[in-house]
């Protein structure tokens, strides 16, 4: 098939798998269909590379833009400006069939496995879909190979499985069924967005680990994204923090989880609470005001407004840089200037 | 002279008539609750927490089948309470409640402000000035700043409005508030400051808490006792220091266990099975299939058993006391 080249990866090939550059992902608001209100900067001004058979994590707290980077990488939104660039193309450039073809090598997990599925299909019917979708004709071949990636979400017996419905089974299988879907076309490529913040505390781990385990024997590239900082130190190698759709802090998961450079990621580290009685005795320091409005960011580094260091004159009015105040550790803050 | 506690709940039983039969979603709930105390009631999706409380607050469908048991507020029981003294002296009076998911439910086009005020009027019979005045003032508490309340619920932010229905089971001046997963569809600051919130009401005011919960780190911050649900019944009853410090329970030490925490290097473990139907729950323990100390008396019902220090746990291992 003509598709394969544009897959994000093939393997062998050296270089990122992915690299995205000053990527903008803007939607324009508009009342009445024509008035022009302005733009929701989702995603504003954001890079980086992601490795081959890497797992990172996008952390940030709803509204900071990780959804919709990651509907930018799986070609589903159009960049405002800015590229992501995949086996040497950028993905703005390809035409309709080129991005389908992409789209094959990209993985998505959704965030509610039951709103994933569709409730008035089963499992064989929506397990066929993609491989219709993507030209797979042969219905032994996309019997086999259904079969095959329920078991390797470890959904057994299939015969059990395939014909059921998604409200027959717990949330932890429809997120299984979810993840099995996203591998039939074998990605290089696999986005979880918030896979496990609708399960139970039991299933997360059980969903978590499958996903670390997939990872690692297809040697795939995992992005997931979570607000859940207690969950990345085990299933990530780097910890990209966004705010604001902006990255204001990346480095490797257990150096940026021991010492965090940036206000807002000491503040998102020191609001969670390990299980633990003493933690009703006292108040916690959580910064004031909420995360802001992305039509209209503040100017300059946005989390001024409510940083503990704001320093007047400076972080309001010039964009920080990106900071290496630790080897490989970076961090946008007028702090470590 | 010592006073009956706050609440007292005994062998609560509530069942639903179902297509599928009759489901037992609440099956002999002990629980005592003191004066400005916070109980955190954990478990997980589907094992009747929501529906205790629910039937606290006589909040019940239709399709109930049995509803029975001892509810008791300052030692008077209140289930032989007709409805409509239940709704005058006990809902809304004694004990509110913020559901699940509540922010969600405002009112699109009443002002939060009316919509606080509500219960004052309802259940108190206020007039609109006097209700809207007090609920300025409960909007301080929650800290929200008064002129919110000429506003209409989209021009609040998630944790705005989430304060807002605090504010309104506030606004009566109840002594328990019944928490249905509050925090749970905010981020992770906006909970911290919800949690904030909480501790200073109870500090300040002495109001106490049922804190309905799935997240074990989010219960920590308030509670004073754990109760741990598990297939409609509690499975653990002990005060916090013991139970997120040293759990008794087969089921409580496994879901501690399971637990993803910040400063800890070893990796989470699942707890492998699904919990039992509730359609026809074993007769034995009902964690038993799941339970890595299983043996041949599991397969009767294990009663409730006192450990020293107050706490109670539902499993044989415990038997005499011993551990």
């Amino acid at each position: 098939m003509s598709e394969s080249a544009f897959r994000p990866a093939s393997a062998g090939t050296s270089g990122p798998l992915l690299s995205v550059r000053d990527l903008h992902t803007w939607f324009e608001l508009r009342q009445w269909g024509f008035l022009r209100l302005g733009h929701v900067r989702a995603v504003d001004g954001v890079t980086f590379d992601l490795k081959r058979g890497e797992s990172v994590a996008f952390v940030g707290e709803s509204g900071c833009g990780k959804s919709s980077l990651a509907r930018t990488l799986l070609g589903l939104h159009r960049p405002t400006s800015g590229e992501v660039v995949s086996e040497g193309r950028s993905l703005g450039t390809l035409s309709g069939s080129e991005l389908k073809a992409y789209r094959a090598g990209v993985g998505y997990v959704q965030q509610d496995p039951y709103g994933a599925l569709p409730p008035f299909m089963n499992v064989r019917r929506i397990l066929a879909e993609p491989m219709i979708v993507h030209g797979i004709r042969s219905r032994e071949e996309r019997e086999a190979r259904a079969r095959q990636v329920l078991e390797e979400v470890r959904l057994s017996p299939a015969d059990e499985i395939l014909p059921k419905f998604p409200h027959m089974l717990s949330g932890g299988q429809q997120q299984r069924v979810v993840i099995a879907r996203a591998l039939l076309l074998e990605p290089s490529l696999l986005i979880a967005d918030e896979p496990v913040s609708m399960l139970d505390a039991s299933v997360r781990v059980e969903i978590l680990n499958l996903l670390h385990s997939i990872q690692a024997k297809r040697n795939l590239t995992l992005a997931f994204i979570t607000h859940d900082l207690s969950t990345v130190r085990h299933y990530a190698n780097r910890i990209f923090v966004m705010y604001a759709g902006r990255i204001i802090e990346q480095a490797e998961v257990n150096d940026l989880l021991e010492h965090p450079q940036h206000p807002y990621t000491q503040a998102l580290l020191a609001a969670i609470a390990d299980p633990d009685a003493d933690n009703a005795k006292h108040q916690r320091d959580v910064p004031a005001g909420e995360p802001p409005s992305l039509l209209n960011p503040p100017p300059a580094c946005r989390f001024h407004p409510r940083c503990p260091h704001f320093m007047a004159g400076l972080c309001d009015e010039e964009d920080p840089p990106d900071f290496e105040p630790r080897r490989r550790h970076w961090s946008a803050c007028w702090l470590h200037r | 002279m010592a006073r009956a506690p706050l609440l007292q709940v005994e062998d609560l039983k509530l069942s639903y008539r179902t297509e599928r039969g009759i489901l037992h979603a609440v099956d002999g709930v002990d629980l005592t609750l003191n004066r400005g105390e916070a109980l955190v009631l954990l478990g997980e999706s589907g094992c009747g927490k929501s529906s205790l409380a629910k039937a606290l607050l006589r909040l019940l469908p239709r399709n109930v089948d049995t509803f029975s048991g001892r509810v008791a507020f300052d030692g008077t029981d209140t289930m032989t309470y007709s409805e409509e003294r239940f709704r005058r002296e006990v809902r809304w009076v004694r004990v509110s409640m913020v559901m699940q998911a509540a922010m969600n439910a405002l009112n699109p086009v009443v002002k939060v402000g009316e919509q606080v005020a509500e219960p004052l009027r309802v259940h108190q019979g206020w007039s609109s000035e006097r209700a809207f005045a007090r609920a300025e003032e409960v909007f301080g508490r929650v800290g929200i700043a008064g002129d919110f309340l000429r506003r209409y619920p989209f021009e609040l932010s998630g944790g705005m409005r989430q304060r807002a229905v605090l504010a309104m089971a506030l606004v009566t001046e109840p002594d328990l508030v019944i928490l249905d997963e509050p925090t749970s569809a905010l981020d992770v600051l906006t909970q911290a400051s919800i949690m904030n919130v909480l501790k200073r009401i109870k500090q300040e005011h002495g109001t106490s808490f049922i804190l309905i919960t799935h997240d074990v780190g989010t219960s920590s911050e308030i509670a004073d006792r754990v109760a741990l649900m598990y297939a409609g019944q509690i499975v653990e009853q002990s005060d916090a220091g013991s139970f997120f410090g040293d759990p008794a329970h087969p089921y409580a030490k496994l879901l501690m266990s399971s637990v993803p925490r910040l400063h800890q290097r070893e990796k989470p473990i699942h707890i492998g099975g699904e919990p039992p139907s509730m359609f026809e729950p074993p007769s034995g323990c009902r964690f038993a299939d799941r339970c890595p100390s299983r043996f041949a008396r599991c397969d009767e019902m294990p009663p409730p058993l006192e450990l020293p220090g107050d706490r109670r746990v539902r499993c044989w291992l415990f038997e005499g006391g011993r551990r």
